[in-house]
């Protein structure tokens, strides 16, 4: 690695190998992020997508291999799923204000913070009460909050309907491109999340390929590993759309395009 | 008013107080059998106390406490949680049954510690309680934010920097010492129903963690003080009279729909 690509370097996987249950779930991948730039993991179900990024986050130890985080790295990260247990009472608010320094979580910021991913109206609901595309935004509200250098989304559209996921997407994109924060997420549709991508890594147990998205696509491994069929579909998907939806679903005619 | 009663409700409301947030978190944490199973080592630790001739209270937090953190250090291994909780219960339960038959000499008033006697407490009972309700209080207003973060999802709250084993046994820890206070009070079988029915009875009435928390405070302490009346009036066993009135207020929230 060349010191230029070194001195904004986040975040970074060598070599990871985990074990687990004598079952490799990682045969030695290797995955960086940078300043800026947006980077999604695709693979099948079982390929060790959410093990690398847990490694990546510190949440579990790789057997051998290396784990670089840049030092004082702010990281926001955003689970897979948040099933609060209904036996607790919470506010979106009084959510939000968990994951900061109590400095951090004041009243505007707050405010500021939803309005800045679109669900300023909800501040006050009950956390069990908002829909799932709420709920990923306040993940990521929360995730923002703490002003990071890198968000870490594991599947940042589940359970969020087409429309949604695209929405959602292109407010990832948003973000990074107003805040210059690194993304690194995981992802297994693949359609909408390549059109919002800088690059994709497909991750079979060991990476097979990594690139910009309309490469990847046309891999020999990653075709084999999804079909001709849907690898051909994304290739054609980056296009531009004349409008875009909210999270109400009303839609917005802003001559709105896709950049890069 | 006489000054028994006072005591009574003196301590009543200082275990009811250290109860109620420390039993909102066993309600979210799903972790009611865990409060029952330290509450049953206690009855070993009150045979101990006896057997060495040491306050029973403090053979109680002292096997309670070892009891927690054998708990702790076992987690994830090849059993259940609700396995390995039945198997401490009842094991010490019935070391603690042994432990009591065999000292002989001593009058062990069994019925006391199972079941409380809350309207015997002595004034030194009267400031222990107190001491060890606002220690308890201290030091889990200390660890509250980082606790309620874990509680909320455990993964977000290691990447933002808790140190969750050393929130987690503290709590574990709280919990030891609440169980020792409340023994006098409402007994070794009655123990996990003072942390857990107060913060049932809070939750529909509830929107934020705090406020659950500060309701189950106020069920608590209305509960102790309807248990003693009860027990005043129609010559009830205090303990059990308390945790009837904690049940009897569940069952009235139980009709409010959640907030």
């Amino acid at each position: 690695m060349d010191n230029t690509i070194k001195h904004n370097l986040l975040l970074s996987a060598e070599g990871v190998k985990i074990t687990i249950n004598d079952n490799e779930i990682l045969q030695g991948a290797s995955l960086s992020v940078t300043e800026g730039e947006v980077v999604t993991v695709v693979g099948p179900n079982g390929a060790g997508k959410t093990t690398l990024i847990r490694a990546m986050l510190g949440l579990i130890h790789p057997d051998s291999g290396n784990i670089y985080r840049r030092p004082g790295l702010t990281v926001g990260y955003m689970p897979q799923k948040l099933s609060l247990d209904p036996t607790m009472p919470m506010t979106v608010n009084r959510f939000l204000e968990l994951g900061v320094p109590t400095a951090l979580a004041g009243h505007g910021r707050r405010k500021k913070t939803l309005e800045e991913v679109g669900i300023g109206h909800i501040a006050n609901s009950q956390m069990q009460n908002i829909s799932g595309g709420e709920m990923q935004r306040v993940m990521i509200a929360r995730a923002l909050l703490r002003d990071p250098d890198i968000l870490v989304l594991d599947e940042p559209v589940q359970g969020v309907d087409v429309t949604g996921q695209a929405e959602l997407y292109r407010l990832i994109r948003k973000i990074k491109n107003n805040r210059g924060v690194g993304v690194l997420m995981v992802s297994h549709d693949l359609h909408v999340v390549m059109a919002e991508t800088d690059r994709v890594i497909c991750l079979n147990r060991h990476v097979c390929c990594e690139g910009h998205p309309e490469a990847v696509s046309r891999h020999p491994e990653f075709v084999e590993m999804f079909g001709e069929q849907v690898a051909g579909s994304i290739a054609l998907y980056p296009h531009h759309h004349d409008h875009h939806h909210d999270v109400h679903g009303e839609i917005h005619t802003k001559g709105h395009s896709h950049d890069g | 008013m006489d000054d028994f009663i006072i005591r009574a409700l003196l301590a009543g409301v200082g275990v009811a107080l250290a109860a109620a947030p420390l039993g909102a978190f066993i309600v979210w944490r799903k972790m009611a059998y865990f409060g029952g199973a330290i509450s049953h080592t206690s009855l070993l630790g009150v045979a101990l106390g006896f057997l060495l001739g040491i306050h029973p209270l403090i053979g109680v937090g002292v096997v309670c406490v070892v009891a927690a953190l054998m708990l702790l250090g076992h987690r994830g291994k090849h059993l259940g949680n609700d396995a390995l909780l039945g198997i401490i219960a009842h094991g010490a339960l019935a070391m603690g049954l042994i432990v009591a038959s065999s000292i002989s000499g001593i009058r062990v008033d069994l019925m006391a510690f199972l079941f409380g006697d809350i309207l015997s407490v002595s004034t030194e009972d009267v400031y222990f309680t107190w001491a060890g309700a606002i220690g308890v209080l201290a030091v889990l207003g200390f660890i509250y934010k980082p606790l309620l973060s874990i509680t909320v999802h455990r993964e977000l709250a290691v990447v933002e920097g808790v140190n969750i084993r050393l929130i987690e046994t503290a709590f574990v820890l709280l919990l030891a010492v609440a169980v020792a206070l409340s023994i006098k009070v409402v007994g070794v079988l009655l123990v996990a129903s003072m942390l857990i029915i107060p913060a049932a009875s809070a939750r529909s009435f509830s929107t934020t963690p705090e406020r659950m928390i500060f309701l189950a405070s106020v069920a608590g302490v209305v509960a102790v003080c309807l248990g003693v009346l009860a027990s005043l009036k129609l010559d009830w066993p205090a303990g059990p009279a308390i945790v009837a009135a904690a049940t009897l207020l569940y069952i009235i929230s139980a009709f409010k729909k959640p907030a």
